[in-house]
């Protein structure tokens, strides 16, 4: 299915705190755009994939939505891969419209935990409750203790990650935290549930966002200006919560990653940009290793040296990922992988013609992951 | 430690057995009489083989920690003025693998992994609850 499937539009409303917007409003705001991107109107999408918002779970949501923008889908429907749920999405997108079950399907996400219910992530983890145990940094803190403890990787380690990923925010005038953070000012970063910092974790944001994929010749008949080919994707599922997994420095992006570049006939050397999901900073560094980048517990040593900057080998994140641009649930990254083989992007990456962007949902539980190209 | 608005657990018929056990100062977990697989938390059917015979057994308590976190922040009131305070993945020698606490320690920090630690079970309110001291 190798470039089968395009990118066809891109959408997405301001980041940060959007007081009094429905998640319903958001979702319309970003797919709007996303079809004025396309230059397409909303009676050709046949296809509506939603990711459920965290903040607030609502039955029959994606007919809810369907209904606000006065839309009766073939295909399509809520899912829930958490934040992997968007490339998940756009390849079931891809593979409906490659089985002639749609033929324009919109991938939207809207959220809001910020002005909304936080819920979702300060949950309790029902009788473990009494010892203490709470809250989503913990199971990554988890991860990343192990990770330290058994490669020897370090907090600089994890600090050049999350630098990268703030000083591209920063050049980003959409990003909710446009504030650069040097190394120094990161190792004096206030312990959450150590060895994870206030600025190890991502923001928390409301905000909506939308893709468009349609066929790469459906997209030549419409004579869409800057289709992006979709060159691969793949899903991989770790599922088991952080205290059961048999290996806690491995997830199942390995598989994922290897799926998604069978199919686009690459391999790690050739990707030129990387949108990995970071909802914490330990998890690029894991998912750069489970990818190929390097090997299993040389992901510290990789990320050093700018090798994650611009100008460097594998720019990371060059809008600011979660880190800095959103805390969104990933469907921004696959929008800047957009701009990046668009060559649109704030912090270009000359000549960007491959981009990988990672999704992942739970505490590592659910892996999805895309690969864009021209 | 007080126990004051500590979030206890709650009890189902499923679990009532692994409390009343911790009770009687024994840590126990299930075990598939079918396949032989042993697991924690309590669950209705075996995660390996999928069928639903097993009985409750008791562990060693012998057991090592696979990880470990320290909390600088509460989430709940209860653990305000217990912070910093460590929670562990602990792997008992059986092989089922449990949330926990490793206590005993002058800094809550002062461990490493697959550290070889040991079954103290610990009184909060009406619960009997398993923790662990280094062995």
């Amino acid at each position: 299915m190798r470039g089968k499937a395009v990118i066809a539009g891109v959408g997405h409303t301001a980041f940060g705190k959007l007081e009094g917007r429905s998640t319903v409003s958001m979702n319309i705001e970003a797919a709007r755009k996303a079809l004025a991107d396309a230059g397409i109107d909303k009676s050709m999408v046949d296809g509506l994939f939603v990711k459920a918002p965290t903040s607030k779970f609502e039955m029959m949501y994606a007919q809810k939505l369907a209904e606000a923008m006065g839309m009766m889908p073939r295909i399509g429907g809520v899912y829930d891969h958490g934040g992997a749920s968007n490339i998940s999405m756009i390849s079931y997108a891809a593979m409906a419209i490659e089985a002639g079950q749609c033929e324009v399907a919109l991938v939207c996400l809207a959220d809001n935990p910020a002005t909304g219910s936080r819920h979702a992530y300060e949950k309790s983890w029902g009788d473990d409750d009494v010892f203490g145990w709470f809250g989503t940094p913990s199971g990554y803190a988890m991860i990343a203790q192990r990770h330290m403890a058994e490669f020897g990787t370090t907090r600089d380690q994890l600090g050049a990650i999350v630098t990268a990923c703030r000083k591209h925010g920063a050049a980003n005038p959409h990003a909710q935290l446009r504030k650069p953070l040097t190394l120094e000012q990161y190792r004096q970063s206030r312990l959450i549930v150590a060895p994870l910092t206030r600025d190890d974790c991502c923001l928390v944001s409301d905000g909506g966002a939308a893709v468009v994929v349609m066929s790469a010749e459906r997209a030549r008949q419409l004579q869409i200006s800057k289709p992006v080919s979709i060159l691969g994707f793949g899903q991989g599922q770790t599922s088991w919560e952080v205290v059961q997994r048999p290996v806690l420095t491995g997830t199942a992006a390995a598989v994922s990653a290897q799926t998604a570049f069978k199919m686009a006939g690459l391999a790690p050397k050739d990707i030129d940009v990387a949108q990995l999901y970071d909802c914490f900073s330990i998890v690029p560094l894991i998912t750069l290793e489970d990818y190929g980048f390097c090997k299993k517990g040389e992901g510290g040593h990789f990320v050093e040296g700018g090798r994650l900057e611009i100008g460097g080998e594998l720019p990371l994140n060059t809008a600011g990922g979660l880190l800095s641009e959103t805390g969104m649930p990933g469907l921004q990254m696959v929008i800047e992988g957009v701009r990046q083989i668009r060559g649109e992007a704030v912090n270009q990456v000359p000549g960007a013609s491959t981009c990988i962007v990672s999704n992942q949902g739970g505490i590592m539980h659910t892996h999805s992951t895309l690969i864009l190209g021209q | 430690m007080s126990d004051i608005d500590l979030p206890l657990p709650i009890r189902t018929d499923l679990t009532a057995p692994y409390w009343d056990s911790l009770q009687q100062g024994v840590l126990s977990y299930q075990k598939c009489s079918r396949c032989g697989h042993g697991w924690l938390p309590a669950r209705t059917e075996c995660p390996s083989c999928l069928h639903d015979q097993w009985q409750w057994v008791a562990a060693s308590g012998q057991a090592k920690v696979v990880s470990w976190v320290v909390f600088h922040i509460a989430y709940h009131k209860a653990f305000e003025n217990r912070l910093p305070y460590n929670v562990a993945i602990i792997e008992l020698a059986e092989g089922p693998r449990l949330i926990s606490n490793v206590v005993g320690l002058a800094d809550p920090n002062a461990l490493r992994i697959d550290q070889p630690v040991t079954l103290r079970i610990e009184r909060e309110g009406d619960f009997a609850l398993p923790r662990f001291v280094p062995a």
